[in-house]
């Protein structure tokens, strides 16, 4: 059994990947992510433009079947990191670096400065739910989001460019071919579904930000379906994600058609080590029905 | 139960010095000493708080110093605040015989539970508590109960022997022997701690903290080095502080900017 997975020249011990968001925040802590969770590749919490806070709390809670997130991406600013490459520059494990912006000039900037410091991949968050001025509304939008790919793509050189995709996009198998004919790489769907949870006692929104970002078993069907559209639609590889937290999860993505598998709440059910026990699930299921590499059922449920 | 803040009346709400006041809840929670619990004000902020109660009931215990703990010292006894927890590790004092307790102004409230636990277990326990002046040594009368030896410092000497806590656990940890000290405290001071430990070869744990969102390990915000002080932590055996370069030094803004422990403290000052 196999479980080695080259992505967009990535090259894993397994198609598990850190999420953006989740846990990415120092370089010690993503070996740590890698190390002793076993996951295959990790993305850096998503880098901006400038020093950011993000919201007030609450900014992450749980709902009965997942998370709801209003972090609202707080980031250092690419300015204030370049202490934080000198680490990553010793590290041994597949990086992949999340960035945004809230216009193609600010993705640019980020984007140069990043691609200097040479990550395996970079991810262009056009998809994050819970700011007014960044991400969604150039991942809803087919137009915005080639833009967007095309001009990173131009600052990066090599480096393998992914695009991060939200699920509220009326058409994301469109908007998928559109970045793919803009020059990325790879595709990732889905980023969280936009939620909101109101506590009727308090008569108000508990995140502070009132909406946010859904992720978690709930929204698992809504990433599967997206992942299986998207794969009928481009040739590029897909990071499939979006409520996957255990090796049947991981499969199912596969067999929509997904080469890498991203888990993220999945950390909050089953701990860092989440990413090891789904690899374990994985090689389990695989054994029991006769499948050697992941190959072999990859997007098999389609057609 | 969901992991989402619970609307709870506060109950009861002790003044405990000219800055600290206790508010007991009406929310069923189980926790170890050391152990957190986030408390909602609806539209305005969540923080972390120490648990100084829990049980069928349950206490937070808050120094007034800033916009959301003003806010929490504007409530009166009925008011409902929204309740999330217990998080975190807590200390863990089972194999220990004989510890020393170490506090730092308001770092004697996850202090409280754990010493009246060990008490109620017959470990021996003498405490060092510290504070700025007189009427700011938090928990005195209580702490008191646990323990024969109740040793005050304070800054300015108004009360007990002036000077820093550190100073009477250097004389302590010289003379007597300990399996164990525990300490909560500002984190100079928990260096401080942890050096005098490392020097007399004697094991500790501390309780830390760092700017905190979701509280069950997720989103990394609190990370501290590769540990995250809302699941790892908040307390830390020498062990875990030794795999980190960041113990003492350094600290992650609400933005992920790195920053020196100091501008950290200026900033939680705001």
């Amino acid at each position: 059994m196999d479980l080695k997975t080259n992505f967009i020249g990535l090259k894993m011990q397994n198609p598990t990947v850190l999420a953006s968001g989740i846990l990415g925040t120092n370089s010690a802590l993503m070996k740590r992510v890698f190390e002793e969770g076993g996951a295959g590749a990790v993305t850096m919490k998503s880098i901006g433009p400038e020093e950011r806070n993000g919201h007030e709390n609450p900014s992450v809670i749980e709902l009965e079947h997942g998370l709801l997130n209003a972090v609202g991406l707080p980031s250092p600013g690419f300015q204030n990191m370049e202490e934080e490459w000198k680490e990553l520059e010793k590290i041994n494990f597949p990086l992949i670096a999340s960035i945004y912006g809230a216009n193609i000039e600010q993705f640019a900037a980020v984007a140069k400065n990043v691609a200097l410091h040479k990550p395996d991949a970079i991810e262009a968050n056009i998809s994050c739910p819970n700011t007014k001025e960044h991400g969604q509304i150039f991942g809803t939008s087919e137009e915005a989001s080639q833009a967007i790919i095309s001009a990173v793509k131009k600052e990066i050189g090599k480096i393998p460019l992914i695009a991060k995709l939200t699920p509220q996009a009326s058409n994301i198998a469109a908007i998928a071919a559109g970045c793919e004919k803009a020059g990325a790489d790879a595709i990732c769907a889905i980023n969280t579904v936009a939620g909101m949870c109101i506590d009727i006692d308090a008569r108000k929104p508990i995140l502070h930000n009132k909406f946010g970002g859904l992720s978690g078993p709930a929204i698992k069907p809504v990433g599967i379906k997206c992942v299986y559209q998207i794969f009928e639609s481009v040739k590029i590889p897909i990071l499939g994600m979006g409520g996957i937290s255990n090796g049947k999860d991981a499969i199912e993505y596969i067999q929509a058609g997904a080469t890498a598998v991203g888990i993220g709440s999945g950390v909050f059910y089953h701990g860092i080590e989440v990413f090891k026990k789904a690899c374990e699930e994985m090689e389990h299921w695989m054994k029991e029905n006769n499948v050697k590499s992941l190959k072999e059922i990859r997007g098999i449920a389609h057609g | 139960m969901t992991e989402k803040p619970t609307m709870t009346t506060i109950k009861k709400i002790v003044q405990e010095t000219p800055s600290i006041k206790t508010y007991y809840l009406d929310f069923a929670i189980d926790a170890k000493p050391g152990q957190f619990a986030m408390a909602w004000l609806p539209g305005l902020d969540e923080k972390p708080f120490t648990l100084t109660a829990a049980g069928k009931e349950c206490a937070i215990t808050v120094q007034c110093k800033g916009k959301f703990t003003e806010a929490m010292f504007r409530l009166k006894e009925g008011n409902k605040i929204g309740i999330r927890g217990s998080y975190g590790n807590g200390f863990s004092f089972d194999k220990i015989k004989k510890a020393c307790i170490v506090a730092g102004g308001c770092g004697a409230a996850p202090i409280l539970l754990l010493a009246e636990e060990m008490k109620a277990k017959g470990i021996e326990t003498p405490i060092i508590l510290g504070a700025k002046t007189s009427n700011e040594c938090l928990f005195k009368e209580r702490l008191e109960k646990t323990t024969k030896e109740l040793y005050i410092t304070t800054d300015d000497g108004s009360l007990g022997e002036k000077g820093y806590a550190t100073n009477a656990l250097e004389k302590l940890i010289a003379k007597e022997k300990f399996d164990g000290v525990f300490g909560c405290g500002p984190e100079p001071m928990m260096k401080a701690v942890f050096e005098i430990c490392k020097k007399a070869g004697v094991e500790c744990q501390l309780n830390l903290e760092r700017y905190m969102r979701c509280g069950f390990g997720v989103c990394g915000a609190c990370a501290l080095g590769k540990w995250l002080v809302c699941k790892d932590g908040p307390v830390f055996s020498e062990k875990q502080l030794k795999e980190t370069k960041e113990f003492g030094k350094r600290a992650m803004l609400k933005s992920g900017k790195s920053v020196s422990t100091k501008e950290f403290a200026e900033w939680r000052q705001e």
